[in-house]
């Protein structure tokens, strides 16, 4: 029954959300107003219409009902409960229904808070909410039924891929779709104002808000995917520019942009096209992502589905989204009157240069990711594209960019004086020198990008922090703070980038029990291994005794775990966190001699690549409780005067 | 005599490799003794692909093959061949496939190109934002 409910929740969304498309549409050319009146109440039904039709996947997937298709292919009466919840959406359809639940959820929310839009905008945005959700639904309904049923039901269900058994797939997923799926408001929102021809200040600290929301979670979730591929897959790596990783740093990127160009456009009435262009190309990012990874273009551990009709269905949906906004875009750009224009030395420069940068790089990923695609079919050549490629592309970028994020908030609005804006860096340059000399005499066989990124972090970190130089700090107001932590964080975490990229120290040793063996100042005993036994795995457990100079000794535990659902052989990292950075562990294979694998590594200061982007997601959140806040109070203001 | 039995036990690998073809598994997860050797053979294995893994480098791979690969890379180092000769010779033999740093050449050029035109063109976009110094407020 939960299956045929969750399965009606979604047909009836998918009908409303014709109909918000209808009324939206018929209202605003027809100049109908009541057309439009029950617009806001349609958004919020669909919205919890599939919001239940999730619920009704989760249902399904804790109580293990094996009549279902998806859950016979995914789920093991035998796992923990957490990840019975979480295995809803670790496959295919049921990541799809996440997608489309939180785009509902997206759309509600604009229904209920946005008071900010002129009317006729709002229903615009709406509608388009509706045209994009109108296509996934089709592709969920007809492609990628979650609750098809499975006749007979079979006895116990294939389980889950124990890559994905961890507490990070109950985390990194949720925040990246809101992430993901979030910036299709800010794609709303600049269809709506295209149509309505209502481009400017307003429309701006209106999209704000959606945008910085959105902006978090991205934040969130890419941080998170970071740090939980660095302990699972037990190499040690935290980023391998992998396709997948690049589906969710494009969209990043491109939502840093709009966030930046969008303040622009608020404070400075300036940049308005391509503020919108901006908002179009961040959600079809997002698009392009879900492509890369649900159409099994890629095969990868995210890509669940290798099906080409699924494929054909979501480029389908990408053609028409993306083409049909960019020649909205084409069509409507005349109208839109041009910004303020600006000195090239001010605020709004500074700005307009982090946005040229923050697009170079996203170009730089968007090409490395699609390339060995459009290779492999235009020539059937294969080629690889890879860490040095980017790294050597980005690199570069990434560094001048974050250097300028130092200058930026010191340069002032509309036209400041570059020896001046100089001399308010004369600090941050100073510290910077410093760094460089320090870093240079203690390790000289440093290579180029680690050196200048611990300068220029040095830099930054110091430079991002000067905005609150001589200012009253309880009158700063809160979005200040934010931004000064978000920089901070970006600065924060490129340290840790170049010290992991320069200083790390590998050991891989063949041990037998009883050895002591050294990586950095760590000396590590292995004192054997043992066998052990969890809910749904079991696995040979290394006991090392680790010590750093004289301390009393520390207990790490790495394993080798075995699952038998479905069999799969896992390696479980111990990592013993210290101030100044990590210890990680691994246990490998024993050889015929009865000696046991190691693999050891000393990463200095790799906790910083984290913090850092926990700082980045912090700074956003100050900011946007900033932002709402002063919304609120202004509107107080203005209904009592 | 821990320390004999250290070194015993990393050079037994080379050794071994020396006395008979096939490179023994254990190199595929130990290091070569010379740690400048090993930094190289290092920053090539990052830079090679796993062929039968999805989207790892050699270094990063618990697959079999990937092992071997490894076994093979710190032998030819440890033999005094240089990075980009091992390269050459497993792209002749598996093709550019695997190796994650494309070659410059008649395909891949645009690699390179797209971006900095890229830069060109956004830069020339962002000159018509600003408004000319002394034309006035």
């Amino acid at each position: 029954m939960i299956a045929e409910f969750g399965l009606a929740a979604l047909w009836l969304a998918a009908a409303l959300s014709v109909l918000q498309l209808a009324l939206s549409a018929f209202g605003l050319t027809g100049g109908r107003d009541a057309l439009m009146a029950p617009v806001r109440s349609v958004a919020v039904v669909q919205g919890a219409l599939t919001m239940l039709a999730f619920a009704a996947l989760i249902a399904l997937f804790v109580r293990v009902d094996l009549s279902v298709a998806l859950v016979a292919a995914n789920d093991h009466s035998q796992k923990p409960l957490l990840y019975r919840f979480a295995g809803t959406w670790g496959n295919h359809e049921g990541s799809m229904l996440l997608w489309v639940a939180v785009l509902g959820l997206a759309g509600a929310a604009v229904a209920l808070l946005e008071r900010r839009l002129p009317e006729r905008t709002l229903v615009a945005t709406l509608g388009a909410q509706a045209f994009i959700a109108i296509g996934f639904f089709a592709f969920l309904l007809f492609a990628s039924n979650p609750f098809a049923r499975l006749d007979p039901a079979p006895a116990e269900g294939l389980g889950l891929n124990p890559l994905l058994q961890d507490p990070g797939l109950a985390f990194h997923p949720p925040t990246l779709y809101f992430g993901y799926v979030g910036l299709s408001v800010a794609f709303s929102f600049a269809v709506g104002a295209l149509v309505t021809r209502d481009v400017g200040p307003v429309f701006a600290r209106a999209m704000r808000p959606w945008v910085l929301g959105a902006w978090i979670f991205l934040t969130l979730g890419i941080t998170a995917g970071s740090y939980w591929a660095y302990y699972e897959l037990g190499w040690g790596g935290w980023w391998f520019w992998d396709p997948v990783e690049n589906a969710s740093l494009m969209p990043w990127l491109a939502a840093t942009a709009l966030l930046h160009s969008v303040t622009v456009l608020a404070t400075r009435d300036g940049l308005r096209a391509w503020t919108i262009m901006l908002a179009v190309v961040a959600f079809s990012m997002s698009m392009v992502g879900t492509f890369l990874v649900r159409s099994g273009i890629l095969t990868s551990v995210h890509a669940f589905a290798v099906d080409p009709t699924r494929g054909g269905f979501i480029l389908a949906l990408l053609a028409i989204y993306i083409g049909g906004a960019l020649a909205l875009f084409a069509l409507r750009v005349g109208t839109v009157r041009e910004g303020q224009r600006f000195d090239a030395v001010s605020r709004e420069g500074a700005l307009v240069a982090n946005n040229l940068l923050l697009s170079a790089i996203l170009g730089v990923v968007l090409i490395g990711t699609l390339y060995p695609l459009a290779v492999e079919g235009l020539t059937g050549g294969k080629l690889s594209v890879g860490p040095p490629y980017f790294n050597a592309a980005a690199g570069p970028l990434a560094l001048i960019l974050v250097a300028m994020m130092g200058a930026g908030p010191l340069v002032r609005w509309r036209r400041d004086d570059g020896v001046a804006v100089l001399k308010r860096m004369a600090l941050p340059i100073l510290i910077a020198v410093v760094a460089f000399a320090a870093v240079w005499l203690r390790a000289p066989g440093i290579g180029v990008l680690p050196l200048l990124g611990l300068t220029v972090a040095a830099g930054a970190a110091v430079a991002s922090v000067a905005p609150l130089w001589k200012r009253k700090l309880w009158r700063t107001p809160l979005f200040t703070y934010g931004m000064v932590v978000a920089h901070l964080g970006i600065a924060v975490a490129l340290a840790g980038m170049a010290s992991e990229a320069a200083f790390t120290q590998e050991t891989l040793v063949a041990a037998r029990p009883g050895e002591t063996h050294r990586v950095g100042p760590w000396a590590l005993r292995f004192d054997g291994v043992e066998p052990i036994a969890g809910e749904n795995w079991t696995a040979i457990e290394g006991t090392l005794t680790v010590r750093r100079g004289d301390d009393a000794g520390y207990v790490m535990r790495p394993q080798a775990r075995a699952f038998s659902a479905p069999p799969t052989e896992t390696s479980e990292a111990a990592i013993r966190t210290v101030l100044d950075g990590q210890l990680y562990v691994v246990l490998g294979k024993a050889d015929e001699q009865g000696r046991w694998q190691l693999r050891l590594w000393w990463k200095p200061y790799v906790t910083l690549i984290w913090l850092g982007g926990g700082l980045v997601a912090l700074g956003g959140l100050l900011s946007l409780v900033g932002r709402v806040l002063r919304e609120r109070r202004s509107r107080l203001v203005e209904q009592y005067a | 005599m821990r320390f004999f039995v250290a070194f015993a036990l990393t050079m037994a690998p080379v050794m071994a490799a020396a006395q008979s073809g096939v490179p023994p598994a254990a190199l595929s997860d130990t290091q070569l003794p010379d740690p400048a050797a090993e930094a190289r053979a290092t920053a090539l294995m990052q830079t090679l692909r796993c062929l039968v893994c999805q989207g790892q480098s050699i270094a990063d791979s618990d697959a079999d093959m990937a092992g071997d690969m490894r076994a093979l890379v710190r032998r030819r180092i440890a033999a005094g061949e240089r990075p980009e000769d091992i390269r050459a010779w497993l792209v002749q033999r598996y093709g550019d496939w695997v190796t994650y740093d494309p070659p410059l050449n008649a395909v891949t050029w645009p690699l390179w190109a797209l971006p900095v035109l890229l830069l060109v063109i956004g830069a020339f976009v962002a000159r018509g934002s600003f408004r000319r110094r002394g034309r006035g407020a």
